[in-house]
């Protein structure tokens, strides 16, 4: 059995992003991840959008996080490559008491350190967003909102982590939890490990982890956010985020580009108590189209191209619960609601300052240089639109998924990479193909094929 | 890199194959056809069963038999076929961008001609609920999956759907080995039950419910069932099932057209021509499913024969006459195509107006009036049915004042 200076739990941004963090010091770590890809829980479906922070709660762990994550995120998606369109959002006032309540916004924004918000006019707020709904009297544009592909973030940050020596566990979910003098023994569906630590960034799984370490302080609750992603030809009407003024109810339904060139609408916000429940419903599916209707009547003329729901890891407190357990050698990092996407990257520096006292987090000369991805947003060049790429390796050149034109070449480098996809599920998240308007109408037959070809 | 052409086709189904073969003989210079297939023969391809050719080759063969007709025929008629390319964007009014094995390209073309087609809309586009498991297709997938792919699909399907496609459907679903354990309607009657003779005896023994709708698909990885709702009473039930087939409902492939700016039509959602089959950009020329979502191929085919002539005008120069008459249809009816009637202009292919019908009516009337006065009125002998196109003679409207607002097409 394999022995690890550190384990972390789960797949997803968060932890990926500590496992890459950890794996760029001497230490030896596993990534555990129950599923058989990376980023399958929560950190595949969600709005995708990389948050300045400024209508987070002042003072609070998430607000200090997010605004951190949005710079170092920022900055790593330059490095590797993953897609970020700084579009900017307007938040809109539709109501007297929510036009009232934007110099509050803005004031509060400041205390987040967000000094770049302006309140505009009715007026302005159509100029900028013309395909709103009748009735705005106003808004507030928050000029550092902008979108980002999630899959791409969470590969990435795993695909680094691998690349710096940290084992990928995947199909290995976490059942048992034996605490030794020195380790802690893993027992997982696929074998067991031991570790010096362990991180629990299970996502909706973290509260049973944190029992399973004879903790019981809190109860992850799954609310449901249901999305519907319009055609790519409805992309100008939406030509930056459009947010509701937040509520008690959370931040409310909002209408965003997408990184793929779509629009999307949504989240609803449902506490559910099954976590595995990612489906969507009659309900949630007829409200977006009332509230569509309301907000930007022109979409729902539009195509659907896709309908999806993501769950929050909600934990009813208005913070992340990040805490350190130096008896159990065990660290928690759970609630991460809605901004884990965001926050990710500065969540692993909080947990690598907290665990510093413990372990030896110097960083190891020689790194590899951060992956280069390949980019999955219509904004920036893709393989099917350049010349040279195609001249020097004609199957980039091979459109295999028309929708969203992926190419044959795109498809294969997907299928060798250093996480290759376990199933056609995995390979749309690296490649978008299936992903567009036809639902694999043309293209899904062949996909699957290539995809089982390459796996023999 | 730019290359110049003559004419250049987009997408090698029935019709431009047939645009291409019919323009190759007469035009001067290249007549080039795109399409990003890796064989042309669009939808036919993969559609494994007779049911092709009666009006256009006057023979009735299978699908993929067809298609190699039409490939055949238009390279003989020395049209130049390329395959693997797709146009992806243009550069300029008539200048496509193009994408193949053999690098990126622009394409310049004194004329093009728009055949992209048309396609059924898959779940997400339908608004059906609940998980999203492995097992949910369209008939064009299943078709793939099926006829070019030799996959399996499971045991027990739903078909949702009962037009034309979806007895294709249940065909490919026998042939694979999977029962089609209920086939759902949301109109009054099963669309094609009745007029579809041939499938419907071939399947003899499918269930159909009509007024019925899918309220939820079940299962996690796989498909395990649907749940359906009785419209008249409300009433849900589960089925149990392993597939599901999303059929029919169908969206023309319309990308190029809107992005190229052309004038669409609101109701077929395809673009706007006169009878023509000229759009509203000069040079721009369309024909088959881009322009009624859905007709039978060889319908497609003879919009491809019936555009040349328009292309072949304007290649020599004349040009498209201003003005004309706006057909609209009203509802029940869904669309008309085409859409415009130009003093002068010549009859639409075939002498006939397609229309779409959203109810049932046995003996149909249709009545065109123009500014409240009627212009005609004809009883069919065949009946307006949902799931397929419906069609009347144009002289219906042929009398229609060219200076006079638009012809409404209504049904009784
Ligand atoms: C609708 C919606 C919209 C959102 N919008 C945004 C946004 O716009 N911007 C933003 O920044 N954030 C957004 N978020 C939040 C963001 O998606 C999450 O905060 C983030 O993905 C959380 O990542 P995670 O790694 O904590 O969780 P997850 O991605 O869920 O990862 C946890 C992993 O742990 C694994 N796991 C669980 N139990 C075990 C076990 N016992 N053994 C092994 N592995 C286990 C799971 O399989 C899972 O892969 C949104 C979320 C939702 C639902
Ligand atoms: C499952 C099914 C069963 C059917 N059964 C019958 C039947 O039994 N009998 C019958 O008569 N009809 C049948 N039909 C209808 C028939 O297939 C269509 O009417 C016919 O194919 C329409 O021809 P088309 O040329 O307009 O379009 P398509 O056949 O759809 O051809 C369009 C072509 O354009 C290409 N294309 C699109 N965009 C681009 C681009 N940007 N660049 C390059 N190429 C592009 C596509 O790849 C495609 O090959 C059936 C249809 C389906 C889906």
């Amino acid at each position: 059995m394999n022995t690890y200076d550190v384990a972390v739990i789960g797949g997803g941004i968060v932890g990926s992003a500590i496992a890459r963090l950890l794996g760029g010091t001497a230490l030896s770590v596993a990534l555990v991840e129950a599923r058989d890809d990376v980023g399958d829980g929560t950190s595949k479906a969600n709005t995708a959008i990389l948050h300045t922070g400024f209508d987070a709660k002042p003072g609070t762990l998430e607000s200090r996080l997010v605004a951190r994550g949005y710079d170092l995120l920022g900055r790593y998606a330059e490095a590797t490559g993953i897609p970020v369109e700084r579009t900017g959002a307007l938040l809109v006032a539709w109501t007297r008491e929510q036009l009232d309540a934007l110099p509050g916004l803005r004031a509060k924004a400041e205390r987040n350190g967000y000094t770049a918000c302006e309140i505009v006019d009715a007026a302005e707020v159509y100029r900028r967003v013309p395909a709103l709904g009748p009735g705005a009297l106003g808004g507030l544009t928050v000029p550092g909102e902008s979108v980002i592909c999630t899959w791409t973030t969470n590969l990435a940050l795993a695909t680094d982590a691998v690349n710096r020596g940290v084992r990928l566990l995947r199909g290995h979910r976490v059942t048992a939890v034996h605490r030794g003098p020195d380790a802690t023994r893993l027992v997982t569906t696929a074998g067991e490990l031991s570790a010096r630590w362990v991180v629990n960034a299970a996502g909706l799984g973290a509260d049973a982890l944190d029992a399973l370490f004879g903790h019981d302080r809190f109860t992850v609750t799954p609310r449901r956010g249901e999305l519907l992603v319009f055609d790519k030809l409805a992309r100008p009407l939406a030509p930056c985020i459009v947010l509701p003024v937040p509520s008690s109810a959370g931040k409310g339904v909002l209408v965003s580009p997408t990184i793929y060139g779509n629009v999307m609408l949504g989240p609803t916000a449902e506490d559910l108590t099954d976590k595995a429940a990612t489906g969507t419903s009659e309900a949630g599916l007829e409200f977006l189209r009332e509230k569509g209707a309301e907000l930007m009547p022109r979409l729902m003329a539009e195509e659907v191209t896709a309908t999806y729901a993501g769950l929050r890891a909600s934990i009813g407190r208005d913070d992340y619960l990040i805490d350190l357990d130096a008896g159990q050698r065990y660290l928690l990092v759970g609630g991460i609601r809605s901004t884990g996407l965001t926050a990710g990257m500065a969540i692993a520096e909080h947990v690598a300052d907290l665990l510093k006292g413990h372990l030896d987090l110097v960083e190891r000369a020689g790194l590899p240089a951060p992956p280069r991805m390949p980019n999955l947003g219509e904004a920036f060049p893709r393989p099917y639109q350049d010349a040279a790429a195609i001249a020097a390796d004609p199957e980039y050149g091979r459109v295999v998924c028309f929708c969203e034109r992926v190419t044959r070449g795109e498809i294969r480098d997907a299928l060798a990479s250093v996480i290759p996809p376990a199933g056609v599920e995995g390979l749309r998240r690296r490649t978008r193909a299936m992903n567009g308007r036809c639902q694999g109408f043309y293209c899904g037959a062949r996909v699957r094929e290539i995809f089982e070809g390459e796996q023999k | 890199m730019t290359e110049r052409v003559r004419v250049a086709v987009i997408g090698g189904g029935p019709a431009g194959l047939t645009a291409a073969a019919t323009l190759a003989p007469s035009v001067d210079g290249d007549v080039l056809v795109l399409e990003r297939e890796p064989e042309t023969g669009g939808i036919p391809r993969h559609s494994d069963h007779p049911g092709y050719g009666l009006r256009d080759l006057r023979r009735f063969v299978s699908g993929p038999a067809y298609a190699r007709r039409l490939t055949r025929r238009a390279r003989d008629a020395g049209a130049r076929l390329e395959t693997e390319a797709m146009v992806t964007g243009w550069a300029g009014p008539r200048t496509l961008e193009v994408t193949s094995p053999h690098g990126r390209r622009l394409v310049q073309a004194d004329a093009v001609v728009l055949a992209t087609g048309a396609r059924e809309r898959p779940r997400p586009a339908r608004l059906i609920p609940g998980d999203r498991p492995d097992g949910v297709y369209t008939t064009g997938q299943l078709q793939n999956l099926v006829h070019l792919h030799h996959r399996e699909v499971g045991r027990r399907a739903v078909v949702v759907g009962a037009e034309l496609v979806s007895w294709s459907a249940v065909l490919t679903l026998r042939e694979a080995g999977c029962r089609t354990v209920l086939m759902t309607s949301e109109y009054e009657r099963p669309e094609a039950y009745a007029a579809f003779h041939l499938p419907g005896r071939l399947a003899f023994g499918v269930l159909v419910r009509a007024r019925t709708r899918i309220v939820a698909v079940n299962g996690r990885g796989r498909v395990t069932s649907v749940d359906i709702e009785d419209l008249g009473t409300g009433r849900r039930r589960r089925v149990p099932c392993d597939t599901v087939i999303t059929t029919g409902d169908w969206i023309p492939d319309h990308e190029l057209a809107r992005t190229g700016g052309l004038e669409m039509d609101a109701a077929t959602l395809g673009p706007r021509v006169d009878t023509s089959l000229a759009t509203s950009l000069p040079g721009v020329f369309a024909a088959g499913n881009l322009l009624h979502p859905v007709d039978t191929a060889d319908v497609a085919a003879l919009d491809g024969r019936h555009v040349a002539a328009a292309v072949l005008r304007h290649l020599a120069g004349d040009p498209v006459p201003g003005g004309g008459v706006p057909l609209v249809a009203e509802a029940p009816l869904r669309w008309v195509a085409p859409q415009l009637v130009r003093p002068g202009g010549p009859p639409p292919s075939r002498g006939r107006l397609l229309l779409w019908a959203d109810a049932f009516r046995t003996l149909p009337r249709v009545t065109a009036t123009q500014d409240g006065r009627v212009l005609g009125r004809v009883r069919l002998p065949w009946p307006a049915a949902p799931g397929r196109v419906f069609r009347v003679p144009f002289s219906l409207v042929a009398d229609a004042d060219p200076a006079g607002g638009p012809v409404r097409l209504s049904l009784e």
